[in-house]
This record gives structure tokens, C-alpha cells and sequence, in this order.
């Protein structure tokens, strides 16, 4: 009875409910919530129900928004599959960012090889980031969560550091623009979609999110992931490497958030560029990765869900909605999905019948 | 007669399980009246109803004679009915005073009369001689000490009636003993006491009444003292038990273990295990007993390879175990029954499948190039399912944190004899288990016994170590105060060597 189904209603109904809640600040505001409704199926089909017209440019807008954030996803899914919190997707982002930045301006390469470097050094600057609270954490006990949270700021100001200094940027916010070969972005997917921004990016985005319902479920070392998650001193009884298990899931999960860097910068951008501040990419990963349950599935779903929040933003300003509505319903969804935890708990409490059902 | 407690065909169901069926319960003021059944027979979900916790379906409750509906427990309270659970409702940093009145606190003004407090809860310690110090702080003392502040809770209360959740599962032998004696002194003064078992031996010892319960409906009361043993079990699982175990005679051949000087540091940096040595040898069960926390768990540790050993050496098959971590060991053929099943027997949140497989699910046939084989997987959990009379709803997909306690041992079990060990370290292989499971646990381990594997068997029950063991080592402040053949000796002389009082070391 608590089997697939009830893992998929409850998400359902969190969404539900943050839309209702949305709709329901419009009405108070004196708003039409259809105007959101509207703007959303804009966003997602291109459809504008008002002019009766379709516009393309929408749906690869949409696309393109939602890669990097089921990329963050993932990578705080993974995290959460081995029992840690890895809420450095952010700093992990940037730092593959950054990597991606070099590799595209310094090493020459053909066609073809050269963006797959770029994607392999983003990853392993992700990968490298989240080596270090995964270590500290394995070999000092520190807590995963606060080194995460300082070297979000270590990647933030070492890139802008290097988009200066190192890249020499000009104008101190961008770099040059990266030779064709080291992109994702595609002429022909661009004007398929009536100029937007899709590119290539949701190649590598369909295969991690492949790899990492691969190695979850399928591989001896997922298995033994799961298991350190579920129960560490268990996992240790069955001879399980903690500590080894505790590094090699932070890397992956960085590898993960790297990417999500490569694919924001030399698909969506073509330079590198200087922030005033984080993005908020690996925040939405920890929504993505909560909503979806963490598996490979589920983060994929939210992570469309979200994109198309992102995405309807723009559009719901045009029609005179202020776009924080989309932050409302995010952080209700999210919310509401935090207190799923809390339902199941109360659910649990309430059939204290299950004993008997199994009883011997 | 009088009862000060009636509940006349209380009715209770859960989703799809009647709980209670029609069940009748009438209690004598000032006795001891215990609560028999199996897991699951119904015993704490009577108690439940009385407690205000659930409300019955159908049936009436009467108190001192008066129809009562108990909405919630604080009109049990009211009604002076009081409650320990198995599990302790403790704030753990407040002490044992603060525990004890918090939701009833003396004021003298606006702030708590902690001395008023104290000197009252010090009176209903020494009256009903509980020994407890006001002023200790709860995550300072024992759990046996604990227990006593959840009583001394419900006398602060002035509660008549008092209901003990099977209070022993969690004590030592000693604090059993103790507790037993608390228990009588408070029906001596009048206090009734419900006492939900499924330990016979309590109940032989302290109770007058007992009432059985089987698979939510009422077996009968009998008098305890009318009553044998037996008897009793047979009216709660329905059948002739066992209790003696059958065992022929053990055949030891050579030592598997040989464990030399072994000194081992516990948790808090202290020596648990000083200068330990021991063998055991193939076809015979050495008996580990002390008392709770005399090294036991240290002991355990060392030979598993979950802590290391300070000083000494542990000798597997001659082989010297240092520097083999837990896999190496399970691979050389040492099977571990862990003590706390949820803690390390099980991930609870895997399947059962994926439990089954939890040492070899690296190896083939299990896996290949580090990719798990699904179907070997599952067809290994049905294997043991049937082999090990495993109950499971699902089968092999059922996820281990359904399954029952005595199912759950069941399959850790199944899984560390179907490695085919040539040591299997056993620990409280039975604990909180009910007596069909019992049976079935003990005549499996004899099982593996008679095959010829050496076994370590360490329990807090005494009567399991007699029972079970060809010989018994009992240890004493980490120590070994020695080593006796289980045919030769008594529960009387492992008590003395536990307590430290006698010791026999052979020279």
C-alpha cells in the first residue's frame, strides 16, 4: 500500500498545492490567476492562448533553462542517496564554470574533441570541489554542509579572479568569446526553435541522468552507496568502505554540478564570465533533487517543473504578473514537500496496525 | 469480588487485523496480574485501550466499579492509572527530580520548589525502596535507573494502577531480579500492578494472576500458582512447547579460535577486555555470560574486526586476524550475528533480497564487473525464504523494516549460516524474540553446531547460555572469571562468577 503509489502522489499533491497557493496570492492581489496559467503553457508548448499563435522560441527557452538545474539535481540527489547534504552544487557549478572557461579559451583542439574536454575538465573541477568537504568529512568528521557552504564562495571569487586576471577579461565581466569548436551551442537547434537558446547541452543531460540511475540501482557500488545512506553502522558490519564511499559520492555529485557549469557557459553563454553573486542553480538542485525524490525519474520530472517555473517567468511579466509569483510556488512546492516527511511520519504513527499485519 | 479494573469484551481493530476480539480482563486491587501473549497476541493494545491511548470499538470499561470512557491519557491519569513503556519517555539533560515533576511542578511563587520537589520524590524512593538520586542526571545513570524514575513518575502522580510494557527487555539479570522485588513491594502497599509479559519465569516469580491472550482474543485467567510453566505456554502459542532444547551430546574437534591476551579499548578509551584467552573449537558452543557491559561487546569487536585489539592476538583457523578488516574476515569463513538487528543485522530501508545479499553482493554470482545480477539476487532470497521459514508479505521485493522481530533474526540468520562459516559469532540471538522463534533460533544454531562449526554464543539470558552452550566462559570486568561445562554447572555459580564473587580460572 505504501509502494510506488504513494511515492508519486504525495510529490503530486506538494504541486498541487503550491499552484493553488499562487493562483490564491493572485486572487488576494487583486490578479487573474489565469494570466499565470496562461503564461506557464506558453512557456512549456509555445502556445500564446490570447493571439492564438506558436512561437518555438519557448519551448528551446524552457528546455534550455531546465538542463542545468536537473544537472544540480543530480548532484544533490546523489548526495542524499549516501546520507550527506551536499549543498555545495553551487560552488561545485561554478568551479567547473571556471574550468570549462580554460580549457575553451587555452587548450586548441578539433571539433568535436574540444567541447568533450571542456565537459571533462568541468567535470572534474565539479568533481575536485566536492572531493574536499567529502574528505574532510570522512577523515575529520567535519561537517559536510559548512565546509560546502565556504567553498561555494571559494569557487564564486576564484572565478572572478580568473576572469580577470587569468583571462585577462577587458571589461572585468567577460571574457573573449570561445572558438565554435569548444561549443555546445548549435546553429541548427537554434533556428529550429525560432532562435532560442537550446543547444547540444541535453545530450550529456540525458546521459547523466542515465549514469546515475545506472550506478544507483544497478552497479555493486551504488549498492553499497544506498547502503552506507541508509545505515552507516550497518554498512560497516557488512564490511562497506564508509569513509572511501563518503569521498567518491561527494566527487560524482561535484562531477554532476560541474557539468551543470560547462553546460551553462559555453551552451547557453559563449564566455566566461565575472558574478556579483551566486546564480542559485545549486539551490534549485536541492529543490530539483527533493521533489524528485532522488531518483534519476523524479529529477528529471522536477526538473522540468522548475524550468518551466523559470521559464514562465518573463512571459507572466508581460502579462502584468509580477514574476516572484514563480519563487511563491516554488518555495511552496517545496514546502509542501518538506512536509511530506512530516505526513509520513503522522501516516506511520497512525498504523501502529502494521505490526500485527506482519506479525509472526 | 471487588476489581478495581473491569474491561468487559473490548473490541479493538486495526486496518485489516482485529487487535482485540471481545476481550475480558478483571483485576484484583493490590495484585500482580501479568499479561501473556506472543507478539502481536493483542497484549499492548489492551493495555492501550486502558491507558486512554486508543478507544475500543465496542466494550465497557469500569474503574473501583464506575463505567469510565478513557478519552486520553490524562483521564487515565485522573482515573490513577499510570503507564511505563518500553520505551522511556525521559528528557535525557534534566535530572532525575525535573523528570519526574515536569507538567507538575511545585511553585512557590513563580518558581519551581526544586527542594520541596526533591525531598518528596527522596520519600517515594525509600518508601518503595527504588534508591534513586534526585538529584542525578538521567543520561548519567543506568537504564535499570531510568526504568525506576518512570515509576517513581507515575507514584509522583499518585497512581493506583500501574502498567508495565514489558519491562524487563531491557535489563540486565540483576536489574530483573531488583525489578521483581519493586514490583511486589508495590502491591504490597496496595498499589495493582498490569504487567504485559511474554517471559514466563517473571511471571511464575512474581505474579498472582495471568491472564493469556492469542492473536487478539482471550485464551482464559488462570492462577499462577495453580499454573505450571508449561501450561501456560502452551494456552499462549496454542501448542506443546519446548522448552528444553534437544541436543546430543557435542563432538569438539580442532580449535577454530584460539583468542590470546587480548586487551581491547572500549568506546571511551578505557580497557573493556583485559588479558582475554579462550578457544573454541569445531563442533562445539562456547557460552559467552557476564553481566551487560563486562566486555562482551568489546569481545565481539576484536574477533569481527569492528574494533581493533590493543595488545594480544585472535587466532582464526591458526591464521593471526590482525590487520583483516570485516570483509577480509567474512571471507575467511567467520559469520557475525550481530546484537542490535536494526543497528547493524539490517538496512532497513533495503529490501530483503537486497539484505540477503549484503556480504557477497561484489562477488558472482551475485554480480559481475561490478554489475549487480538482479535475478540471482532475487533467486537466493527465495532459496533462504524457504529454507529459513522467513515470513514476508512480499516475498523477496518485501522491504526489511516490515518484517517482524522474530523474522528479521530469521533472515540475518539465513544469511550468516548460508555463507557456511567455520565460525559463527553469535550475539543475543534472541532477544526480545517470542517462544516459537526462540525454539526455532536455538535448534538452528545446535543445527550448525552438529555440521561442525565452531560457535560463540554471547547472550544476557541466562538461562539461554545453559541451555544452548556445551561450555561457558563467563566474563567479570573484562576479564575471565572462567570457564565450565554447561552440564556441571547452574545458574547460582555463573551468578557468583559474574558478580565477581568466585572465580575459576584453570591455572
Amino acid at each position: 500500500m505504501n509502494g510506488r503509489g504513494g511515492k508519486l502522489l504525495l510529490p503530486v499533491l506538494a504541486v498541487l498545492f503550491g499552484f493553488a497557493l499562487g493562483a490564491l496570492v493572485l486572487v488576494v492581489t487583486g490578479k487573474s490567476p489565469l494570466g499565470m496559467f496562461e503564461a506557464m503553457l506558453q512557456g512549456v508548448t509555445g502556445y500564446n492562448v490570447e493571439t492564438r499563435a506558436f512561437n518555438a522560441r519557448h519551448v528551446g527557452e524552457f528546455i534550455a533553462q531546465t538542463l542545468p538545474i536537473i544537472l544540480t539535481g543530480l548532484s544533490v540527489g546523489f548526495a542524499f542517496r549516501t546520507g550527506l547534504f551536499n549543498i555545495g552544487a553551487e560552488g561545485q557549478l561554478m568551479a567547473g564554470s571556471t574550468a570549462a572557461t580554460a580549457v575553451a579559451l587555452w587548450v586548441p583542439a578539433p571539433p568535436g574533441l574540444h567541447v568533450c574536454l571542456v565537459l571533462l575538465a568541468a567535470m572534474a573541477a565539479g568533481g575536485l570541489w566536492g572531493a574536499v568537504p567529502g574528505y574532510l568529512k570522512a577523515r575529520f568528521n567535519v561537517h559536510e554542509v559548512v565546509v560546502a557552504i565556504m567553498m561555494n564562495y571559494i569557487a564564486l571569487f576564484l572565478n572572478n579572479w580568473a576572469v580577470v586576471e587569468l583571462f585577462h577579461s577587458g571589461d572585468r565581466v567577460r571574457t573573449a568569446t570561445f572558438p565554435a569548436s569548444a561549443m555546445l551551442k548549435s546553429h541548427a537547434l537554434s533556428a529550429l526553435t525560432s532562435g532560442s537558446r537550446l543547444n547540444w547541452g541535453f545530450v550529456p543531460v540525458l546521459l547523466s541522468l542515465f549514469v546515475y540511475w545506472f550506478i544507483i540501482e544497478r552497479t555493486t557500488f551504488g549498492f553499497s552507496l544506498r547502503a552506507v545512506g541508509f545505515n552507516q553502522d550497518g554498512a560497516r558490519y557488512a564490511g562497506m568502505k564508509v569513509k572511501r564511499n563518503t569521498i567518491a559520492s561527494m566527487v560524482i555529485a561535484g562531477a554532476f554540478a560541474g557539468l551543470a557549469g560547462a553546460v551553462i557557459t559555453v551552451g547557453i553563454f559563449s564566455f566566461g564570465r565575472a558574478l556579483p553573486a551566486a546564480e542559485g542553480y545549486g539551490f534549485d538542485g536541492i529543490a530539483v533533487a527533493l521533489v524528485g525524490g532522488n531518483g534519476a525519474l523524479g529529477i528529471c520530472f522536477s526538473g522540468l517543473l522548475f524550468g518551466m517555473l523559470k521559464a514562465a517567468q518573463l512571459l507572466m511579466q508581460t502579462q502584468g504578473i509580477p514574476k516572484e509569483i514563480a519563487s511563491i510556488i516554488q518555495g511552496s512546492i517545496l514546502l509542501f514537500v518538506a512536509m511530506k516527511y512530516g505526513i509520513d511520519y503522522v501516516g506511520r504513527k497512525l498504523r501502529p496496525a502494521k505490526a500485527w499485519e506482519d506479525g509472526s | 469480588m471487588d476489581y478495581v479494573i473491569e474491561m468487559v469484551e473490548i473490541t479493538r481493530t486495526f486496518p485489516g487485523i482485529r487487535a482485540n476480539d471481545r476481550v475480558t480482563l478483571q483485576v484484583v486491587p493490590g495484585s500482580i496480574h501479568a499479561l501473556l501473549g506472543e507478539n502481536g497476541a493483542g497484549k499492548s493494545t489492551l493495555m492501550s485501550v486502558l491507558f486512554g491511548l486508543y478507544q475500543p470499538e465496542a466494550g465497557t470499561i469500569r474503574v473501583r466499579g464506575r463505567d469510565v470512557r478513557i478519552a486520553n491519557p490524562n483521564v487515565a491519569n485522573r482515573l490513577g492509572i499510570g503507564m511505563v513503556h518500553q520505551h522511556f519517555k525521559l528528557v535525557h539533560c534534566f535530572t532525575v527530580t525535573e523528570n519526574i515533576i515536569l507538567g507538575l511542578e511545585p511553585r512557590s511563587g513563580l518558581v519551581v520548589d526544586r527542594k520541596l520537589a526533591a525531598a518528596r520524590v527522596r520519600e517515594l524512593s525509600r518508601r518503595y525502596g527504588l534508591n534513586v538520586d534526585p538529584e542525578a542526571r538521567i543520561e548519567d545513570i543506568s537504564v535499570g535507573m531510568q526504568q525506576r524514575v518512570e515509576i517513581l513518575k507515575m507514584l509522583y502522580r499518585d497512581a493506583e494502577i500501574l502498567i508495565f510494557d514489558e519491562p524487563t527487555a531491557v535489563l540486565t539479570p540483576q536489574e530483573i531480579h531488583e525489578l521483581m522485588g519493586i514490583l511486589r513491594k508495590l502491591a504490597g502497599e496496595g498499589k495493582t500492578v498490569l504487567l504485559i509479559t511474554h517471559k514466563l519465569k517473571e511471571i511464575k516469580e512474581v505474579a498472582d494472576t495471568c491472564t493469556v491472550l492469542r492473536r487478539g482474543r482471550l485464551v482464559g485467567t488462570v492462577a499462577v500458582a495453580a499454573t505450571s510453566e508449561a501450561r501456560m505456554a502452551e494456552m499462549m502459542v496454542g501448542r506443546e512447547v519446548n522448552f528444553h532444547v534437544q541436543k546430543g551430546e557435542a563432538r569438539p574437534g580442532e580449535v577454530v579460535l584460539r583468542v590470546e591476551q587480548l586487551d581491547v579499548r572500549n568506546p571511551k578509551g578505557l580497557l573493556g577486555l583485559k588479558q582475554l584467552s579462550l578457544e573454541v573449537r569445531a563442533g562445539e558452543i562456547l557460552g559467552i555470560c557476564g553481566i551487560d557491559g563486562n566486555g562482551q561487546t568489546e569481545l565481539i569487536n576484536a574477533i569481527t574486526g569492528m574494533a581493533p585489539a590493543e595488545r594480544g592476538r585472535i587466532l582464526f583457523k591458526g591464521r593471526d586476524l590482525a590487520g583483516c578488516d570485516v570483509k577480509r574476515r567474512t571471507g575467511l569463513g567467520l559469520g557475525h550475528i550481530p546484537e542490535d538487528r536494526h543497528r547493524h543485522g539490517l538496512i532497513l530501508d533495503f529490501r530483503l533480497d537486497e539484505n540477503l545479499v549484503i556480504h557477497g553482493y561484489d562477488r558472482p554470482p551475485f554480480s559481475h564487473a561490478g554489475i549487480l545480477a538482479a535475478g540471482p539476487i532475487r533467486s537466493n532470497a527465495e532459496r533462504l525464504i524457504a529454507e529459513f521459514d522467513v515470513r514476508c508479505g512480499q516475498g523477496a521485493a518485501t522491504p526489511a523494516r516490515s518484517m517482524s522481530g522474530g523474522n528479521q533474526q530469521k533472515a540475518i540468520l539465513a544469511r550468516e549460516i548460508d555463507q557456511s562459516p567455520d565460525l559463527l559469532v553469535i550475539a543475543q540471538p534472541t532477544r526480545g524474540l517470542d517462544v516459537g522463534a526462540i525454539e526455532f533460533i536455538h535448534q538452528r544454531i545446535i543445527a550448525e553446531r552438529d555440521k561442525g562449526r565452531a560457535i560463540l554464543l554471547v547472550s544476557l539470558e541466562l538461562d539461554e547460555i545453559l541451555d544452548v552452550s556445551d561450555r561457558i566462559a563467563v566474563l567479570c570486568g573484562g576479564e575471565l572469571a572462567g570457564v565450565v561445562a554447561a552440564a556441571a554447572t547452574d545458574a547460582n555459580e555463573l551468578g557468583a562468577m559474574m558478580s565477581g564473587a568466585l572465580r575459576r580460572v584453570p591455572a
